[in-house]
């Protein structure tokens, strides 16, 4: 009965781990004291993910219909918490036009897509595999 | 910031570095994954871009 609670209690606090790690970039490592690694991580990410906006790339909206907006969709917010402050601030609308539109899409999308790797490295370091 | 090489290259520098850190532990392997990568970036950037020059689109 004991062990049972503190497997949940383990489960919980990895979830809480990750949600936490995905919604601010780096903060997985920094929890776990890889300081060096999360301050990089927490630095490096929003940055690129705010270069991308910054030279007209767009965040893509979810539509279903369209298999690959969708899937840009996806990887646009696995940056987490920065996602949602472009949202409200009204960025990521994108110019197709632009000259730098396709390295703006390719800087955001790339951005969620390491967090979420980050967040499977912070993940396995609470698992002490790493 | 319009430069397509200079767009390039900083997004081979974030991605090293990124998978770097992710990849190896230590500093020394870390530099040298990171440095092999960011290099094969660009490398492979510059390759690519001359075999298809001849494309006429």
């Amino acid at each position: 009965m004991r062990a049972k609670a503190v497997e949940e209690t383990q489960a919980g606090s990895l979830v809480l781990l990750c949600l936490a790690a995905w919604a601010i970039p780096g903060l997985g490592h920094l929890w776990q004291g890889r300081r060096a690694k999360g301050l990089i991580f927490l630095v490096v990410l929003p940055l690129m993910f705010a270069i991308g906006l910054a030279i007209q790339g767009r965040l893509f909206p979810f539509e279903l219909s369209d298999p690959l907006v969708g899937l840009a969709a996806i990887a646009d917010l696995g940056i987490g918490l920065p996602y949602f402050i472009a949202n409200a601030l009204g960025a990521g609308a994108g110019d197709v036009r632009a000259v730098t539109y396709e390295y703006g899409n390719a800087f955001v999308m790339t951005a969620g897509l390491l967090n979420l790797l980050v967040v499977i490295d912070a993940y396995d370091i609470a698992l002490g595999r790493k | 910031m319009r430069s397509h090489f200079l767009l390039l290259t900083l997004f081979a520098f974030f991605v090293s570095l990124v998978f770097a850190l992710l990849a190896k532990d230590t500093p020394g392997e870390q530099m040298r994954f990171g440095g092999m990568m960011f290099v094969g970036f660009l490398g492979a950037a510059v390759v690519l871009g001359w075999l298809m020059y001849p494309f006429p689109f």
